[in-house]
Formats: structure tokens, C-alpha cells, sequence
């Protein structure tokens, strides 16, 4: 009899664990083992516990109760199985640098990384930590301060790998840069994968950053961290596709730091996912910068998609620019929270944004909140936000030229995305995301 | 082809029309005159099929079929074709997609097989002549920043595409200069042959000078009060709307 019961109390005791202890659990037994520096991987598993899994009381995690979806259990484990016929369909371009970063772990045997052009080196975090350490510890970790995000702190805690990419002075890289992050897990995962970018003065570089779960049986989730440096005059344009199907649980931040007369677009699509939140900072660290901040996201049955960002002007004569775009379906949750800092010497600012959605069912939920701080007097900023069904007048148009109330609610939304897709400059990744898109809308 | 017998129509509970009579057989060109409220563009609107309108009584035949039985895309399908008073501009949906799209659909529902896109290409350009629209506004969104002229323009470059068998005209010449107008109203007079008809509604009778109607009717208070040959369109303009108020 006694040892039935004392079974009992183990299986309540192990469902009801918290995350956080089996996180640290983890750490403990693996930090040893991990690239970098490890007193920064103390103070940040340390900043981690000390501010917990986000919960709907704090207030950046307000409309995202990511402390409920991340209950049960799960693995740390980073298991190599993915073959390479199974990466092919997600090499969508066909010119460019590819590489596959596996359960978060850099897979070089998937990666094509041959003739690479003089000046940009692309390897594994833990081989940079050891090839390059002087720009490593220039910029590693010195921009997501661990103190602000407990995602963040648990990033800089537990990532086991990741990409490194260094874009020498001067040099315009042509193709573009493809970071494949896949997921093929078939118990309840945890992964951590960080990236760095550094793209130095006056270099060019395009880079496109995707995630993807295959072949899985169980969730995964995926707390990944880029870090992207964007040197004076320097123009890097960046892109997230996000299409982890209903397995995903992904949270996705982007450090931006920007210095003078840079260029830095970025684009965001988050195509599918049971839950994704986009943490995405901008920081404009200087004079005379652009950042372009684009998002479209596609919503659907009992889905969360919640986009943060943060346009941080600190220095004057800067302008940024900001759109996003949602359609909402079925009983998904879409959230766009926007801020925009204008600091006291950011004098003669010129900082938009604009969030517009589409409604298309009565369950679903928009949650938006623009968010401007302005602290300079001389500046030019406006926001604009507005949800609405499709539009009944234009639906009739349509119809009344003979489409069907079908098609002619399938161009209206393919016109309404147009605005952010256009936006894409690459025409490959254009095509494949219009393609996608209309897969979504049949 | 059409004919509309005792039509009594309502949007938001108020009554509007209040029992039209009217036929139109192919060939035929009618003119709808009538002051500001009369429910000129009511008739348009349930005559196309706009959701927002209820009809309480009455019906509408268009060669043999009930034409309020069908959806407004059906109706389109069938050869109804409205040209909008106010054309609605759809930024993001290109003018040719948009006809490609609505040409194909409807050949769909005769049975037919999608245009080929050479054959598609040569008709655009070929319309495009006929309604002097200029091909840059062809490639564009749909009306989007089009001037109130080229939006009509439009519209008729449309019904040039579609080639409809009843084309209802809703206030084509509003905001149209005298050059528009003409370019407007010659583009309807090439489109028009002995099977096809065509209803213009409009508040004044200068369109008349250059698409010349078979009948002009005057609507009133949702009612035609009064039907005759051209010339009455033109007694209209000279003594105005007043004198139709007196019960005849």
C-alpha cells in the first residue's frame, strides 16, 4: 500500500514542476559544456529565475498567457535527423547562402556555405567564439539585455548554438543569406537558437531568417534571439517567415542596433504557428538612419499571434517607417503593441506607423496598442491603427461584374496583403510568399 | 428582354419605389429622368442585386429568367451590367486582373472554356481603343486615384469588356465635362447593336444629345409618372421637374 501512494505523490509532484526548475535543472548539469562566456550565462539564468515565465500581469505579456501554453513537460534534447531531402522544399532561393541550424544547432553537413565571397564569414557561434574572439565579445550579448526580457535572460542562459555572420566593410553581398531553422522533435521540446549579424560600414547584405517544424509529433518551443549589427551606411534588409504549422510555439526576438546613415528593413510574415510572439527592437543609435518595419500576419482557428516592437529614436534627424497588416479568421487572437521612443535629442524625427486588420470572423480578437513617446519638439510622427470587416461595398463591386462572393473576398484580401508582400525585394521569396498566401486564402 | 412589373422596394424599412412598370426589349435605348429622391438609383441598385435593398413586392423578368431569384454575380453572368454612379476604388486589385478574373467567371457559368490569354490581351486592346482609355490607367488598381471622368471612363471600358446584353447607366454623365461626356457616350453608341439594350439614368437631358433614347420615362416619388418619345426629355430641361408634380 505504501508504495502506491508514494507513487502517486511522484507523478503529482513531476506534472506540477515548474518549468523554470527543470530549466535550471538543465543548465546546471549542461553550462559546462556550452560556448562563451560562462559567468554571463550565470547572471542570465540567475535573471531568468529571478523574473520567471511572463504571465498576463505583466504588462509587455498583457494579451499572451504564454505561462499556460508552456505547461507540461518537456526535453532539452537536440537530436541530428534530418536528412537532406527533407530540407529541399525549404530551400526556396536558389542563388542564395544557406544555412540549417537543426533543433537549434548548427548542421553544417545541410549548409551550403562553398565559395563564399571575401569578407563575409558564416559558421557556428561556438566556432567563432573560438576563430573570431575579439568582434565576438565585441558584440555578443550586448545589445538583448538580459535584464529586460526573461526570454532574452533564458536565450543567453541555455543557447547551445546558433549562426554567426560578419559582412566585412565595404563589401555588397548580392545573394542573399537564408537561415533555415527547423524543428523535427517528436517529444515536447525546448530549443534556444541565437544568431548574431554583424554587417559593417558601408556593406550590403540580405538576409532571410525562416522557421519551420517537420516530421514532428509533439510542440515545440522555440525561444530564438537574433542580434543583428548594423554599422554606419551599412543597409541590410532582413526577413522573418514564420510557417511552423500547429506544433509551433515560437518566440522570436530581433536586436537591432543601427549607427549613422544606416538602412535597415525588416519584414515580418507570420504565415502559421499555435503561438508566436515577435519581440522586435530597433535601436537608432545615431544621425540620419532609416528602418523600415513591415508585418503581415495570417491568422486562423484558435491561434496567438502577437507582435511587439519598439522603434527607439535616440539621435536626431532619423526617420522610420512601420506597417503592419493582419487578416484574423476563426477563433484566433492577433495583438500588435507598437512603440515609438523620440529621446530628447532626437530633434527632427520623422517616425509612422501604421497597424490595419481585417476581421474576417465574429470569434476572433484584435488587441492593438500604439504606443508613441515623445520627448523632442521637433519632430513628425503619426500612427494610425483601424480593424474592419472586408469591405462590403467593394465585395459588390466585384460581384456585380460577375465574380463570385468567393473570389471576389480572395482578391480583396490578396489586394490588402499586396501592400506589405510588395514590399519584399527579393523576387523569389516575393513569389513564394504570394504563393503561400493564396494557399491560405482557398 | 426586361421586363419590371409593379416593383416596390425598401432599404432600412422606408419604402422608395412604389410599384415600377417598365419594358425594355433589345434594341432598345430608355432614358430614367427624374429629380434628386425620386429612387432612380434605387432602381439601379435592386436591379443589380444590392444586398442593402429589400424588395417587398413585384418582379423582374430578364429573358425568361427571375431576375431577383439570382445573386448579383448570376445576374452579371446573365448579361445585367450596372455602370456605377460612384465607382468604388479597390487599391491592390489590378484592372486586368480583376477582368480576367470576371471574364473567365463568367464564361465558366456558360459552360465555356477561360479566354486564352493572347485573346484576352488583343480584346483589352482593342476596347481600350474604343473608350479611349489610356493604358497606363488599364494596368492600374482598380478606380484607385482615378479623376471622377476616368473612373466613368472606366466603367464603360468595363461594359466594353463584359459585353453585357442590358447596360444600366447610373448618372454616367455626373461630373463628366463636355469632352468626357462625348468620349463617354460615343464608346455607348459603338457598343450598342439589336441585341443589346441599355437604360441611362440621369438627372438632365444633355447625356441625350448623344446617346438619342427610344423612350424617356420620368420617376417620381417611386413611381414613372410619365413615358414618351425624346422629346419629352427635352420639355423636362426647359420647364423643369415642377410641372410633373400635377396630377395628369
Amino acid at each position: 500500500m505504501t508504495a502506491i501512494i508514494i507513487e502517486n505523490i511522484k507523478t503529482k509532484v513531476s506534472t506540477t514542476g515548474k518549468l523554470e526548475d527543470l530549466l535550471i535543472s538543465e543548465f546546471e548539469s549542461t553550462k559546462n559544456s556550452l560556448f562563451g562566456n560562462i559567468f554571463l550565462r550565470e547572471q542570465a539564468m540567475k535573471s531568468f529565475y529571478g523574473q520567471g515565465i511572463p504571465n498576463r500581469k505583466q504588462e509587455e505579456y498583457k494579451y499572451l498567457n504564454i505561462d499556460l501554453h508552456l505547461k507540461g513537460e518537456y526535453t532539452l534534447k537536440n537530436n541530428k535527423t534530418l536528412a537532406s531531402k527533407q530540407i529541399e522544399p525549404l530551400r526556396i532561393l536558389k542563388d542564395a547562402f544557406t544555412i540549417v541550424v537543426e533543433n537549434g544547432v548548427f548542421n553544417t553537413d545541410l549548409s551550403t556555405l562553398t565559395n563564399l565571397p571575401e569578407g563575409l564569414t558564416i559558421c557556428s557561434l561556438s566556432e567563432a567564439y573560438k576563430k573570431y574572439p575579439q568582434i565576438f565579445e565585441k558584440h555578443y550579448a550586448q545589445y538583448a539585455d538580459i535584464n529586460t526580457d526573461a526570454f532574452i535572460a533564458l536565450n543567453t542562459a541555455m543557447a547551445k548554438d546558433g549562426v554567426f555572420i560578419h559582412v566585412k566593410k565595404n563589401l555588397a553581398i548580392a545573394n542573399p543569406i537564408h537561415i533555415i531553422h527547423i524543428s523535427k522533435q517528436d517529444q515536447n521540446s525546448i530549443i534556444n537558437p541565437r544568431n548574431l549579424i554583424i554587417v559593417d560600414a558601408n556593406a550590403q547584405a540580405k538576409i532571410i531568417e525562416s522557421y519551420e517544424i517537420i516530421d514532428s509529433t509533439a510542440k515545440v518551443f522555440n525561444n530564438s534571439l537574433t542580434e543583428i549589427v548594423v554599422e554606419a551606411d551599412a543597409i541590410v534588409d532582413h526577413y522573418k517567415i514564420q510557417d511552423e504549422k500547429s506544433f509551433g510555439y515560437l518566440l522570436s526576438t530581433s536586436q537591432v542596433i543601427q549607427k549613422k546613415q544606416s538602412v535597415f528593413s525588416t519584414h515580418t510574415f507570420t504565415l502559421s504557428g499555435s503561438l508566436v510572439r515577435n519581440n522586435l527592437n530597433v535601436i537608432l543609435d545615431d544621425e540620419g538612419i532609416e528602418s523600415n518595419l513591415n508585418g503581415l500576419y495570417l491568422t486562423n482557428e484558435t491561434q496567438i499571434i502577437d507582435n511587439h516592437t519598439l522603434v527607439d529614436h535616440r539621435k536626431p534627424k532619423c526617420n522610420s517607417n512601420e506597417l503592419y497588416k493582419g487578416i484574423i479568421d476563426g477563433k484566433s487572437t492577433a495583438t500588435f503593441n507598437g512603440k515609438i521612443f523620440v529621446r530628447k535629442d532626437a530633434q527632427k524625427t520623422n517616425a509612422f506607423q501604421s497597424n490595419k486588420n481585417i476581421l474576417l470572423s465574429d470569434d476572433g480578437t484584435i488587441n492593438t496598442k500604439p504606443q508613441l513617446e515623445i520627448y523632442a519638439d521637433d519632430v513628425k510622427c503619426s500612427h494610425g491603427t483601424s480593424t474592419g470587416k472586408l469591405d462590403e461595398d467593394k465585395i459588390f463591386y466585384l460581384r456585380a461584374r460577375g465574380l463570385s462572393e468567393t473570389s471576389a473576398k480572395k482578391l480583396l484580401m490578396h489586394a490588402f496583403a499586396s501592400e506589405v508582400v510588395d514590399t519584399i525585394k527579393i523576387n523569389e521569396l516575393r513569389e513564394y510568399i504570394e504563393a503561400k498566401i493564396t494557399i491560405r486564402f482557398e | 428582354m426586361l421586363i419590371i412589373k409593379n416593383l416596390h422596394a425598401s432599404i432600412g424599412g422606408k419604402e422608395i419605389l412604389k410599384g415600377i412598370n417598365l419594358e425594355v426589349k433589345a434594341g432598345e435605348v430608355h432614358a430614367i429622368m427624374g429629380p434628386n429622391g425620386s429612387g432612380k438609383s434605387t432602381l439601379s441598385a435592386v436591379l443589380a442585386g444590392r444586398p442593402d435593398y429589400e424588395v417587398t413586392e413585384g418582379e423582374v423578368i430578364f429573358n425568361g429568367k427571375n431576375l431577383l431569384d439570382l445573386s448579383p454575380e448570376d445576374r452579371a453572368r446573365e448579361g445585367v451590367f450596372l455602370a456605377f454612379q460612384y465607382p468604388i476604388e479597390i487599391p491592390g486589385v489590378s484592372n486586368v486582373n480583376f477582368l480576367k478574373t470576371a471574364i473567365n467567371e463568367i464564361r465558366a457559368y456558360k459552360g465555356l472554356e477561360q479566354m486564352e490569354a493572347k485573346d484576352f490581351l488583343a480584346m483589352l486592346k482593342e476596347k481600350q481603343k474604343l473608350v479611349e482609355l489610356d493604358v497606363k490607367l488599364a494596368n492600374r488598381s482598380v478606380n484607385e486615384g482615378f479623376s471622377g471622368g476616368e473612373k466613368k471612363r472606366n466603367e464603360i471600358f468595363q461594359m466594353a469588356m463584359l459585353e453585357p446584353k442590358l447596360a444600366i447607366l447610373d448618372e454616367t454623365d455626373s461630373g463628366l465635362d463636355i469632352d468626357a461626356l462625348r468620349v463617354v457616350a460615343n464608346g455607348v453608341n459603338k457598343l450598342k447593336s439589336k441585341d443589346n439594350a441599355t437604360i441611362i439614368i440621369t438627372h438632365y437631358q444633355r447625356l441625350l444629345d448623344y446617346i438619342i433614347p427610344d423612350v424617356v420615362h420620368i420617376l417620381y416619388d417611386g413611381q414613372i409618372v410619365k413615358s414618351g418619345p425624346k422629346e419629352l426629355a427635352l420639355e423636362l430641361e426647359e420647364r423643369g421637374y415642377d410641372f410633373i408634380k400635377i396630377p395628369s
